[in-house]
Formats: structure tokens, sequence, C-alpha cells
């Protein structure tokens, strides 16, 4: 069977100015990633601030235009996808977007925000007071949210009329941007399991685009780690965080302080911060962080490797600290 | 008392509100001792940022103090005036703030920002310069005279949050206020900025009052923590104490929440159903209690601060501990 979603060597780049008098360069942010989506199930992107992660979600919502590559869904070639065509296809993708305030308009009632799918895709004949009271009882929000505003409610009510809005139209694929940040632990539980449980229900399937691993561990199946633009791990969740393959992977893993003091954690601590995207490092693309680095690293490229047992990575020497306790 | 650099006593703020006085502190008392990070943790809307504010005494104009004292090696902040502050803060008392991106004035370089907030002293240019350049390098930003002379944009987000640590230290303060520094980070500069707060702790000998609601980063951080809830402190103590053996129901319900926590895969994860009291109308009684799995007749009555170990207190009437003088 085929995949809902297959994004091959996909590639996005945008033109920019370094300074103000010199010529434009190009930074591809995502440059060539490939990963497979199937029906029903939940892939997390995780990678740090200017990994590329959104943006190749952007891509997949045909918010940003992928240059080289292509993105298939269900078959279909949505790459050089005309707006118009890919404006049907809008009942299908929908994207939850970061900030879940912000992203809902402040003069629009609930009511009209989580009803306005129906409309843009003149649906507008459909009873849409029963839509509003039936979406708002699937994310758990009592009915008389509808006739509030945005600044009245919190921004864990926010999510969920984000949620509302992206599922009024039951779509096969919710590409969910950050749906946890800025909300408190306890609040940060409820959308998760929210998400699990609309995922059951419906038969959806959703990407997951976060810098948190602890989310990911929780509720993806698959999950692929950004560096630079690039995959550089890919796999099965449970593989991926109990044998991983990259040290990248393994430094997020690490740089996750566990809420218990005594909990001396095997740190690698990556030095420096990450490269421009003007300027790519040579060879493997994270020698300049790597705390194994050896002189291959800065030479060769490293291919992608894959690997059953453990998902597919791309570094050159795995197996040389994999199980080793670092200190 | 010896040791400790800051103490705050009773202390309650409530903000003027068209519906009434809104009561966002209520009786806090919290100590740090010399040379110790304390960690404040709680959700949004718990009070810490108003707490920091309080202490520092840079309030809404609608923030009114009801009770309490502020002090600061022995003398009531609150007492101070302006004058008095500003010969302080910067000097005594530095703060951090959470928004590496806007810490900055975006058209000045980053020298010569270094070099304004020396103004009290009486050194020579080229010796101000110099400091600049040695706080920069303090805090690991590699090459550190060459980029005094470039602007915060020139900056990526963890070393702006460097230098901006770098000019709060720059006085050598005795106190370091530290609101959510890392939230805006990526976890793995995170990790690098806990780690040099630490080691600057050593080296400049200062105390660190850190906020943050991030459980794991005050416990790899901190010596001490305080737990908010509400407006008020439900648990305090040192940090092992009150992670291994949490005594509030609120203070374990937040640990249970953490997913950092649960090893187990699990698409059911834990929450705190319910939401914080509107604190314009305060429930009577414990203010946990609406949304407590442990609730019980005694909840009716407000819970007085128990000990529960030498270092380690709670405001829960499950304790029936020795109440806190």
């Amino acid at each position: 069977m085929s995949s809902l979603l297959e994004i091959e060597n996909a590639r996005v780049c945008f033109k920019v100015r370094s300074g103000l008098f010199s010529g434009a360069g190009i930074i591809d942010a995502v440059s060539g990633v490939s990963l497979k989506i199937e029906e029903g199930k939940t892939y997390g992107i995780v990678g740090e601030s200017g990994s590329g992660k959104s943006t190749l979600a952007r891509a997949v919502a045909g918010l940003h235009h992928a240059s080289e590559g292509s993105i298939r869904y269900r078959g279909q070639e949505l790459r050089n996808l005309p707006e118009r065509e890919f404006r049907k296809l809008r009942r299908e993708i929908v994207m939850m977007f970061q900030d879940p305030i912000g992203s809902l308009s402040p003069r629009l009632s609930i009511r009209s925000l989580i009803t306005e799918p129906f409309r843009i895709q003149g649906m507008s004949d459909w009873d849409l007071d029963a839509e509003a009271k039936r979406l708002l009882k699937m994310v758990g929000l009592p009915e008389e949210f509808a006739s509030r505003y945005p600044y009245q409610i919190s921004g864990g009510q926010a999510r969920r009329v984000g949620v509302a809005r992206a599922l009024a139209l039951d779509p096969k694929l919710l590409i969910a941007d950050e749906p946890t940040a800025g909300l408190d632990v306890s609040i940060q539980g409820e959308m998760l399991n929210l998400l699990a449980r609309l995922q059951d229900e419906l038969g959806l399937a959703i990407i997951i685009i976060t810098h948190n691993l602890n989310v990911v561990r929780h509720i993806t199946d698959h999950v692929g780690i950004m560096y630079l633009g690039k995959l550089v791990e890919e796999g099965p969740t449970e593989k991926v965080f109990a044998t991983p393959q990259h040290p990248y992977t393994l430094a997020l893993l690490a740089a996750n302080p566990e809420p218990d003091p005594d909990a001396r954690l095997m740190r690698i601590e990556l030095l420096g911060e990450p490269p421009s995207l003007l300027n790519r490092p040579s060879g493997c693309e994270f020698h300049t962080r790597c705390p194994f680095v050896q002189s291959r690293c800065e030479s060769d490229v490293p291919s992608w490797h894959s690997d059953t047992d453990h998902g597919s990575h791309r570094c050159h020497f795995p197996e040389n600290w994999v199980g080793k306790q670092i200190v | 008392m010896a040791g400790v650099i800051l103490d705050v006593r009773n202390l309650s703020v409530s903000y003027d509100t068209p519906r009434g006085p809104l009561k966002a502190l209520r009786n806090i008392s919290m100590q740090v001792p010399e040379k110790k990070i304390v960690g404040i943790v709680g959700e949004s809307g718990c009070g810490k940022s108003t707490l920091i504010l309080a202490i520092i005494q840079l309030m809404a104009p609608n923030a009114n103090v009801t009770s309490g004292e502020v002090l600061f090696k022995d003398n009531d902040l609150l007492n101070h005036d302006l004058k008095q502050m500003q010969a302080l803060l910067g000097v005594e008392i530095s703060m951090v703030f959470q928004d590496p991106m806007q810490t900055h004035n975006p058209v000045l370089t980053v020298g010569r920002q270094m070099i304004d907030i020396q103004y009290r002293d009486k050194l020579s240019y080229s010796e101000k310069r110099q400091r600049a350049a040695d706080m920069l390098a303090l805090v690991g930003i590699p090459d550190a005279e060459a980029r005094l002379n470039q602007y915060p944009f020139e900056f990526s987000g963890g070393m702006r949050q460097r230098i901006a640590i770098a000019m709060a230290l720059m006085a050598k303060p005795s106190l370091l206020i530290a609101d959510e520094p890392t939230t805006a980070l990526d976890a793995t500069l995170e990790v690098q900025i806990i780690k040099r707060l630490r080691e600057l702790r050593d080296e400049i000998d200062c105390s660190i009052l850190f906020i943050s609601h991030h459980l794991g980063v005050i416990a790899e951080l901190c010596d001490e923590v305080v737990v908010m809830y509400a407006g008020e402190v439900v648990e305090a103590g040192n940090v092992r104490d009150v992670f291994h053996a949490p005594s509030h129901p609120y203070t374990k319900a937040l640990l249970e929440c953490d997913p950092g926590h649960i090893k187990e895969k699990t698409r059911n994860l834990p929450t705190i159903p319910g939401e914080i009291p509107d604190l314009v109308e305060l429930p009577e009684g414990c203010v946990f209690a609406e949304r407590c799995s442990k609730i019980h007749d005694a909840c009716s009555a407000r819970p007085e601060f128990q000990v529960v170990t030498e270092s380690h207190a709670a405001a829960c009437h499950l304790n029936n501990g020795e109440l806190v003088k």
C-alpha cells in the first residue's frame, strides 16, 4: 500500500541578502529531505530553531514552494500544483499554527473562526451553528464559547479552538506546528491527549513539529531529526530513543533535563552554535559541533545509511559511540 | 540573620482592577541564602513575575504592596526611594530578562552598551573596554575583543542571552535575578547556559534567584526551590527533598505531569484538571483544594506552612507537621 504522504528529496530555498550592498545569496532551508507518512500514524519532526522543520511542513501545506524533489499526497504531486487546485486539497491537508492566539483573528467570534473553513470551501449552506456546536464538543469546550472572542480565552483554550478549526472539514492529514509550545506542563498533557484521542476517532495522520523530545516520545510512531535542513536520523520512535545512531540525536536526548536532581544524565555537550545556512560546513555538516568528530568527518559527506534495526541515519561512525557511557 | 542575602517576609501585592483588588501575591515568605541558587517554579499566573518585580521595585502603577517586607542585606527595599534603588540595581542586584532578542539596544554596538553601563566607575575608556571584553570571554563568547564592535543582530539568540548575563554580572552583584533566561533558547543551548550560570556563581560568588516553569532545569541548576501556586508559596526547601519527596499535592501533580518523568510510552498523559482560582474572589481555605485529588474536610481552612523535614516545608493539611515560625 502506498503511503499517504511521500516526500522525496524536497528542497526549499530562500533568497537572502547577506549585507546592505552585497549580492543575494541562496539558503537551502530544507535541503533534500525524504520521508513517508502512513495513514492514521503520527510522525514527529524534531530539530532546533532554524533546522527547517517548519519550512518543510509549510511546503507540504503549500505555503512554501519546493524548488526540487517531489511531495506526493496519495500519489498526487503537490509541488507545482496551482493555488486553485491546492485550495481543494486543503480540506484534507490542514495546518495548525504555532502561535495559538495570534493565529485567531481578534475580530471574529469563536463561532465564526471555527466555521470559517466551511465558508471558504463554499459550504455556507451547511448548518453552521450545529457544526460549531459539534466542533466545540469534539475538542472539549463548552458551547457558550461560540460567542466569545479570542481575547476572552486562555492559551490552552485557544489551542483547542485551533484544533477545532483545523479538524472542521474532517481532514486526513493534520500538520501541527509546535502544538505545546508555551503551554504549562499541566495543560500540555491535555493537548496531547486530545490529539491522540482525535487521531483514534477520526483516523487522522498527524505531523508534529516540535523541539520537545518528551512530547515526541509519547505520541509519535515515527520520528525524524533535522539539522541544517537535512534529516540526520529517522526511524520508529522507540528505536530512535533506545539506540540513537547520530550524535546530534544523542545530544538532544541528553539536553533534556529530568526533574530529578540526582539524575546525572550522560551529558554530551555540543560545542558552539549552529552554523549559518549561508556557509554550510564541509563534509558532515554536524562536524563543527560534534563531540566525537574525527578527521574524516571534515572532508567526507556521510551517506544516508538505512538500517532496518535502528532506522536510518547520516553518520560515519555510529558504532564508535553507540552504547558508550559518555560523561 | 547571617548568610541570607535576600529575605522576603510576608509579602502581599495586589493589583487594582475594575473588579476590585486582584491579590496576585499573598503572604509570600522566602529566602535566598548567600552563594546559593534558588529556583522559583510555578505555572503562568502563579505570581513569579510579580514577585521579582516587587523585589526590584519595578511594579506596574496599579500594584500595591499591602503587607510585608523585602530585606536585602537587612535593608527593606520597600522603603527605598528611586535614588536608593538606582544605586542598588546593576551594582548589588542585577537582572537577566526572558527575551534575549529584545534586551539589547539594536542601534548601538555591544561594546558601546557594555561600556555605557559602567558609567559609575572611574576607569579609563580602554580599561572599561578591556573589562567588557573580559566579561564576554567569561560567558564563553569566542573572540570577545573583536565582537565588541558588532551589533546585537549579528549575534544568535544564545549568544545574546550570554551577553545579557555578562552585562548583568559586570558589577559583580551579590544577587542575580534571572527570569526564565533559557525559555527562548533551544535545548542544547539551554544546557550550555545553565552550566555557565553555575560556574559563574562560583567565580563571582553571587547568589542567583532563578525563575522557571521547567522542572528539569530547576532540578539541574538549583540548590533550593520554591513552588508557587496562584500567588502563594505552597512548598519550599532543598531541591533534592522537594523533588524526591514532594509534600504538597500540587508539587506532586506538577512532577507527574512532566513528560520527562514518564519513561514508558503512553498516549494518556497525566494532567491537572481544573483551572487556577480567580484571584479577585479567592476561595476560602486552601487555594489548591478545587483541583486537588486529596481534598478533605480540613481543606476548607487555610493551611499553614508546616515543617516536613529540617530543610523542607509545605502548606498542606496532610502533613501535620510543626508550624514554621
